[in-house]
């Protein structure tokens, strides 16, 4: 695969987040900012996808599922980054008429996106689906899926998880995010999550940690888990990561959890990220 | 009276249950394409899907009690191009996974049948927590959703086969109790296409499901006395076939409609709408009025809430007299 400069990508992408919430005026810059490395090192190196023409039924490819939808900036950013549609389109996100919405949707047709996502719990379960399908058609490629730590609280992502270990689905690799924030504040505070290794574990995966900002380290536990091949068993990746990571008054507090910043804030932000591929 | 392109018969000796038609619609749709598959969260007796699960196991998954995940597979599997059946009773099939099914399947405009069983009263002895009497109106408001509820074993395998042909999410609702079979297996059957059961001018019957079956008896009975009916089968609640509803009623201007559904957000409202904008016409509801299930037979049940032929002829005289 083409080796990139992932640094410089996740800095464009960075700046692409802060923008796009800012001139939206709403959205979700903590988590996004979070998850770069991961979003980034996955489209650019690690994942054989084809961003065009786009294929709903993914076939012969690797396929990504963002379970936590309100992430969507980052998402939208590496999407256009990676050829999928127009960069400028990111001025649009949550904008009327975008095919860019506050959450992730296929109803505009957005390439990229193959199911929606936002209201929490779902996407782990789709995603199986979609290993099953891949199974039934002799495909062997790899299906990934990223959560948040506070989505954990929906049951649906146990169902799923019981699902995934009792038949054997070794071509999922399901990234946590844990960050430890959510909306109303830390996750320990709120309803705390417990040993997540123990608990994944008990329900039958393999389970890697990686440093989330960490390229090298996520790549490791990317191949880990793809190596699980053949093992009958699902792996997740407990992935440490700082909510709003890259812009310093943002990092490692719920409060950027889902607010946009204002002009100065915007420029105190892009200040901290340089412009490495041109902003749209 | 009655219309023989769709009537086997109007005194039938056969009774089978909707859900065995499933069965062997969900077959014959396995063996017409490869893509499909189906799902079921621990019902696969109750929805006969045995049949399917024998001839094709590598196309059947077990799921456990987990419906939200079985809705989620389902809108999974369709990315890979498969056409999934999900199984299980109507009320787990609806109001237990309606935020999965809103946004990982009708949302996403994913491929997905929602095969559902055990609905309404004739549920029968469980009772009141296993008798969903909401979910064709919870349904149908789903944007791009559609809605079947054949009325025979015969119909809800013809409906079945429909549905996977069918491109996008249906809810195919069928029913426990054995009924007496009375339409033709190969009876003209096309989703959205209500079908024109018996001619009159005097009244219009529109009825679903279990209730079609009693609306045959009470067009008989009502002929008796005088009342010729205009009966519609109304397999597909959504996209409803308005202009059908509309060219009845503008002749009688007068409507019963029939259903073993709560009145608020069923066929009922949905038949009321369309008359009120395009032939105002006097409507009665044949349906439960704001109220639970109880345990009982399935008789037992339909006498006590009202759901049967009798109903529908009283019904039909009031609807009858007000317009005259």
């Amino acid at each position: 695969m083409a080796t990139h400069d992932l640094p410089a990508l996740a800095s464009q992408i960075r700046r692409d987040i802060v923008r796009m919430v800012h001139g939206a005026a709403s959205g979700h810059p903590g988590g996004s900012l979070g998850c770069t490395e991961l979003l980034t090192l996955l489209y650019f190196e690690e994942m054989q996808c084809v961003p065009e023409p786009f294929s709903m039924d993914g076939l012969g490819e690797d396929l990504f599922f963002l379970s936590n939808g309100h992430i969507s900036p980052v998402w939208y950013s590496v999407l256009a980054r990676k050829g999928y549609f127009p960069v400028a389109e990111l001025a649009t996100f949550r904008k009327i008429h975008s095919r860019l919405q506050g959450h992730p949707a296929t109803e505009e047709g957005l390439p990229g996106v193959r199911v929606a996502s936002g209201s929490l719990g779902q996407g782990l379960s789709v995603a199986l689906g979609a290993a099953l399908a891949k199974r039934l058609a002799g495909d062997a490629h790899t299906v990934f899926s990223l959560h948040g730590d506070g989505e954990l609280q929906e049951g649906q992502i146990w169902e799923a998880a019981m699902y995934a270990a009792h038949n054997r689905i070794d071509s999922i690799i399901s990234f946590v995010d844990c960050n430890g924030q959510q909306i109303d504040g830390p996750v320990d505070d709120i309803l705390a999550l417990g040993d997540l290794a123990a608990k994944w574990s008990a329900f039958g995966w393999h389970v890697l940690t990686a440093d989330g900002h960490d390229f090298e380290d996520l790549r490791r536990a990317i191949r880990a888990g793809r190596a699980r091949r053949g093992s009958g068993q699902p792996t997740v990746v407990l992935m440490r990561t700082a909510m709003g990571k890259g812009v310093d008054f943002m990092e490692g507090s719920h409060h950027w959890h889902g607010i946009a910043p204002d002009d100065s804030q915007l420029a105190r932000a892009l200040a901290q990220l340089p412009e490495t591929l041109g902003d749209y | 009276m009655f219309d023989s392109r769709y009537l086997l018969t109007t005194e039938p000796t056969d009774s089978k249950d909707t859900r065995s038609g499933f069965g062997t619609g969900l077959l014959e749709a396995g063996r017409n394409d490869d893509r499909v598959v189906a799902l079921c969260a621990d019902l696969t007796g109750s929805l006969k899907m045995d049949a399917f699960r024998d001839a094709f196991p590598d196309r059947f998954f077990q799921t456990g009690i987990a419906e939200a995940n079985m809705m989620g597979l389902a809108a999974g599997l369709t990315i890979g191009g498969r056409i999934p059946f999900t199984g299980t009773f109507a009320n787990f099939s609806t109001g237990r996974v309606y935020d999965q099914i809103r946004q990982s399947i009708a949302y996403s405009g994913k491929n997905v049948k929602i095969a559902a069983s055990h609905a309404g009263v004739t549920l029968g002895e469980d009772g009141a927590t296993h008798q969903i009497l909401e979910d064709m109106g919870m349904m149908a408001m789903l944007p791009g959703m559609t809605v079947l509820s054949p009325a025979d074993f015969n119909q809800t395998h013809t409906a079945t086969v429909a549905a996977a042909q069918h491109v996008g999410p249906v809810y195919l609702r069928f029913g426990r109790p054995k009924v007496p079979v009375f339409l033709r297996p190969d009876a003209p059957f096309e989703i959205g296409k209500a079908q024109h059961l018996a001619h009159g001018n005097d009244v219009t019957v529109v009825a679903t499901g279990h209730l079609v079956w009693e609306a045959v008896k009470a067009t008989r009975a009502l002929a008796e006395r005088g009342l010729r009916v205009d009966l519609l089968n109304i397999h597909t609640i959504k996209p409803l076939d308005v202009a059908a509803i509309v060219e009845s009623a503008g002749r009688t201007g007068a409507v019963v409609v029939a259903e073993e559904h709560q009145r608020i957000g069923g066929l009922g409202a949905l038949v009321a709408q369309a008359c009120a904008q395009h032939a105002p016409s006097r409507v009665e509801f044949v349906a439960v009025n704001d109220r639970f299930g109880q345990s009982g037979t399935p008789a037992q049940l339909l006498d006590a809430y009202g759901l049967n032929a009798e109903a529908i002829v009283r019904a039909a005289e009031r609807v009858h007299v007000a317009t005259t």
